[in-house]
Order: structure tokens, then C-alpha cells, then sequence
């Protein structure tokens, strides 16, 4: 078996603890919540960590709830918690069946939203959604709480924003007004995402106008990516829209940044978001 | 023994036996149930959480016993291949069924499977074929072709019901 080298597991009570925990240990120290993205990290002696500081042992981080406009997911709720929510399943059906997909459930039982987004890994499926329904996240260090959206959050690949003392304490995600329309489209042949786009648009007459969109690609790039231009171009009456889509799809393609990796040239991956922005928009007009 | 780092003392439930330990803190579920408990029923194939050979359920759910850390079973219960079966030796439905459709060659990924299909049937009693394959979908097995897997699970179902 690969083993992993020896640390200490420390036990905070509060936010206010972990954080000066992290403080105290600086390089050698680490947060760890499902340990999914860390602990292979650490196996493969990419990162080394002789304290990890848990998490999880902190109370009031797993709660899930609608209040005020907003969802609220705790900074240690599980891909699986999220996934069979009643609250999320109800309120924002789109990211419980996201999230329904993120990786195998053995994953999803342990590994959280938060270390999701905390990794950065560019092959990230909560993060693309996120970015295109603009939520924001809450944060908290020795210095204070914080809010930030998620482009502040991510600004590379592996890359946070997080001062190391810093904790995200809950992801906010807006909920959906009368007139949204939205989907999120993977696609997928290995163990991540090759590409995943993400569609929320704000419909009048009855879905026959889209009065503002927003889209997001993700995978295909280091970081998830909007497009202002794109998304002008997604703003009209249906028909027309419908008419822009292969050119929204070429600006956003344009703007993204793509690589060339294993999962396939930047050109594939240019094809692929043709492909998948069609159908996205098809999605989000189900039966019309 | 780790020179400064203190062990961590382990209490937890393995196939309803209650079960007292001291473990290192970066010891793996896997590790542990393992060489320290011989419970060898459990493999460990790639190490990174895609396999599915080594799932075993903690609390009824499904992890991967190679990357989950033995320190985050305290005070749960775990079930290992080797709880599934009733004292007298009788076979879970679900193994009777992998031995009936021939759902495994080597073997090696037969542990994982069962378990991963008992979560799933805990859950939904009687899954669709295509829940089946969505929720064993993080299960590799390189012998079998999944199909007679799929059967095996349906058939366990079938028996699970009329047996309730
Ligand atoms: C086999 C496999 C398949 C996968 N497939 C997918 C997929 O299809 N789509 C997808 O999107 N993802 C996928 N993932 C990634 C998965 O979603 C993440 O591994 C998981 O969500 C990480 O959460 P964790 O709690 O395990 O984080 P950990 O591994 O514990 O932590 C990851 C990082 O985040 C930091 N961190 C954790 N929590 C916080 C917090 N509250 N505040 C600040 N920092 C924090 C840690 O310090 C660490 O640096 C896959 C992973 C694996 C192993
Ligand atoms: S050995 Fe654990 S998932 Fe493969
Ligand atoms: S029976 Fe050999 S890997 Fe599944």
C-alpha cells in the first residue's frame, strides 16, 4: 500500500481556533475537511503536511438552508449532503443534480463543497455552476470575516485567494427568480470532467425574450471563465438568440484560455463547447 | 513507534463487534482493517479513490477504506466484506446472487461491488437498471463486463423483498 507519511490531526472548536491553529503551524500545517483532494496529494508526496487542522470538528459548519433570498451550504456540507437535500432539491434543483454527478459516491460521502472549491482544481464542476449563478462565499481568518465572489475567489489554477489562516465558512448561492432559466452540462470519459458549461438566464414572456444571460466553461481551461460578450450575444428574443449561438460559443471559446491536456486539444475543446452550448440552451427550454 | 506524535485513540464498531485501538493518525480505514484487524476481505488496487476495491461502508455510506483515514471511523460503525453474511455461515442475498450469475472472475473487485450494492439497495430497494449503473459507476471491475453485476444486483433486490 502507498502510505502516507506521518502527521498530527488537531481538533478545533471554533472557526476562531482553526484559524489560529493554521497560524500557528504556517507551512507546516494544512486545513483538511473529506480529504479527498489532500491526502492523495500528500500520498503522492506532492504536498507535505506534518499538521492537518480538522474541520470538521468545528460545530454549525454542515448546515444546508434557504433564507432570505439565498441558499446557505456550510463549509463542511458533503457532495452527498448537498446532493439529497431537500432544501437544495427543492429550491435549486440544478446544483443538487450537479452535484449528483461529481465524482463516484464514495467521493461525494466525504469530500465537501468547500474543499472543492478551496483545491481549485481546474476540472471542477461546482465551480463552473457557481460562477454563472454568481454566488458568493463567506470566508473567516485571524483578521475577520469576509465575502467573495467566486472569480475573487479562484484566480488560478490551484490557486485561492485564502490568506493561509482563512476558512470558507459557507457558500451563498442566489436563488432563482420567477423566469430563470438554467442548466449545467458535463461531459466526461475519465475520472473528471473534460468540460463543463453552465447556463442561467433570466427569461420575460414566457421564455419567448432572454433578458440576461450569464456563461460559464469550465475544465477546458485553468480556471472557470465567463464571457461578457458572449453573453451579450445570448440577450434578445429566442429566435434571434437561438440564431447566436455558434458565435457566442467561438467568443467564449476565444476568451477562455484553453489548454491542450490529455483530456484533448484546445481545438476539441472549442468543438465541445459548440456542442455542449447548444445544448444547454436546449435543456434550459425543455419540451418547447 | 512515530517518535512525538501520539497515538490516537480508536474507538469504533466493525461488523458489530465493538473495537478498541490505538492508530497513528495517518493511517488508512484500509491499513487498519487490514493488518491490525486481518480483515483482509477489503482491497486496495489504485490507491486514489477510483476503483471502488476497497469500499467498505462506514455508517451505512460508501468510502474508499485506501484514502479514508481509520481516525474518521471513531465511534461509527464499519462494514466490511466479512460482516455480511449471518453467523451460521448462510450468504448475504447479495453474494448468493454474485455466486448464481457469475459476477465475478478474479475476484478482486467483488468486496467493493457487494458493498457499494448494498448501500445502493439500503436506499432504494428496488433500483431501476439505470440507478444501477449510476450508482456502481465508481465500481471498475476488469473481468466481467458489468453485465452479469447488473443482473447480480437485481436478482439480490428481487430476493431482498420477498425476504422482508
Ligand atoms: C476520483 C475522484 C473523482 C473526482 N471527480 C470530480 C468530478 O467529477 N467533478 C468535480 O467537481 N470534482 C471531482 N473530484 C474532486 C472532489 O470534488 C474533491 O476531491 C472534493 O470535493 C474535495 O473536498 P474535501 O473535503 O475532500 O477536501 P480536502 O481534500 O480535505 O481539502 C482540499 C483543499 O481544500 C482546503 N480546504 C478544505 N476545506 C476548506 C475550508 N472550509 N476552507 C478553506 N480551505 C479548505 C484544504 O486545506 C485543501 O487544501 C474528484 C475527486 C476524486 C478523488
Ligand atoms: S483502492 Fe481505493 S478506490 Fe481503488
Ligand atoms: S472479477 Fe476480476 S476485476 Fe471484477
Amino acid at each position: 500500500m502507498m502510505p502516507l507519511r506521518r502527521f498530527r490531526i488537531h481538533q478545533p472548536g471554533t472557526i476562531a481556533e482553526a484559524a489560529e491553529m493554521l497560524a500557528h503551524f504556517g507551512e507546516s500545517g494544512r486545513l483538511y475537511a473529506g480529504g479527498t483532494e489532500l491526502l492523495l496529494a500528500m500520498k503522492h508526496d506532492v504536498l507535505r503536511f506534518e499538521h492537518l487542522v480538522d474541520v470538521k470538528t468545528v460545530p454549525g459548519l454542515a448546515g444546508i438552508e434557504a433564507n432570505g433570498g439565498w441558499l446557505r451550504i456550510g463549509g463542511v456540507a458533503t457532495h452527498r449532503s448537498i446532493e439529497i437535500s431537500p432544501v437544495v432539491r427543492q429550491r435549486l434543483p440544478l446544483f443538487a443534480e450537479m452535484e449528483a454527478k461529481v465524482a463516484n459516491g464514495r467521493v461525494r460521502a466525504t469530500g465537501t463543497l468547500a474543499g472543492n472549491l478551496c483545491f481549485a482544481e481546474p476540472h471542477s464542476d461546482p465551480a463552473t455552476l457557481l460562477l454563472a449563478l454568481e454566488a458568493r462565499v463567506r470566508v473567516e481568518g485571524r483578521s475577520g470575516p469576509r465575502t467573495l465572489t467566486i472569480q475573487e475567489l479562484i484566480p488560478g489554477a490551484y490557486q485561492t485567494s485564502l490568506a493561509s489562516d482563512e476558512i470558507l465558512t459557507a457558500v451563498e448561492i442566489p436563488l432563482p427568480k420567477n423566469g430563470q432559466r438554467a442548466s449545467y452540462l458535463k461531459f466526461q470519459v475519465h475520472e473528471r470532467p473534460t468540460l463543463g458549461l453552465a447556463l442561467v438566464m433570466e427569461t420575460q414572456d414566457r421564455g419567448q425574450a432572454i433578458a440576461t444571460a450569464r456563461v460559464a466553461v469550465g475544465c477546458v481551461c485553468p480556471f472557470p471563465r465567463r464571457s461578457r460578450q458572449a453573453e451579450s450575444l445570448l440577450v434578445g428574443d429566442r429566435p434571434q438568440v437561438e440564431r447566436n449561438l455558434s458565435q457566442a460559443a467561438e467568443v467564449l471559446a476565444d476568451e477562455a484560455d484553453l489548454i491542450d491536456d490529455l483530456e484533448g486539444g484546445a481545438d476539441y475543446k472549442r468543438h465541445l463547447i459548440s456542442v455542449f452550448l447548444k445544448r444547454a440552451f436546449a435543456c434550459a427550454f425543455p419540451g418547447r | 513507534m512515530s517518535e512525538g506524535i501520539p497515538l490516537f485513540p480508536l474507538s469504533f464498531e466493525v461488523n458489530g463487534r465493538a473495537v478498541e485501538l490505538e492508530i497513528e493518525p495517518q493511517e488508512s480505514l484500509a491499513e487498519v482493517l487490514r493488518n491490525r484487524l486481518n480483515l483482509t476481505g477489503t482491497k486496495v488496487s489504485c490507491e486514489v479513490q477510483v476503483c471502488g476495491a476497497c469500499t467498505v461502508l462506514v455508517d451505512g455510506l460508501p468510502v474508499s477504506a485506501c484514502t479514508f483515514l481509520a481516525y474518521e471511523a471513531r465511534n461509527k460503525k464499519v462494514l466490511t466484506i466479512e460482516g455480511l453474511a449471518a453467523p451460521d455461515g448462510t450468504l448475504h442475498p447479495l453474494q448468493q446472487a454474485f455466486v448464481d450469475e457469475s459476477a465475478f472472475q478474479c475476484g478482486f473487485c467483488t468486496p467493493g461491488m457487494i458493498l457499494a450494492a448494498r448501500a445502493l439497495l439500503e436506499e432504494r430497494p428496488l433500483p431501476t437498471e439505470e440507478e444501477i449503473r449510476a450508482s456502481m459507476d465508481g465500481n471498475i471491475c476488469r473481468c466481467t463486463g458489468y453485465l452479469p453485476i447488473v443482473h447480480a444486483i437485481q436478482k439480490a433486490a428481487q430476493a431482498l423483498r420477498s425476504r422482508s
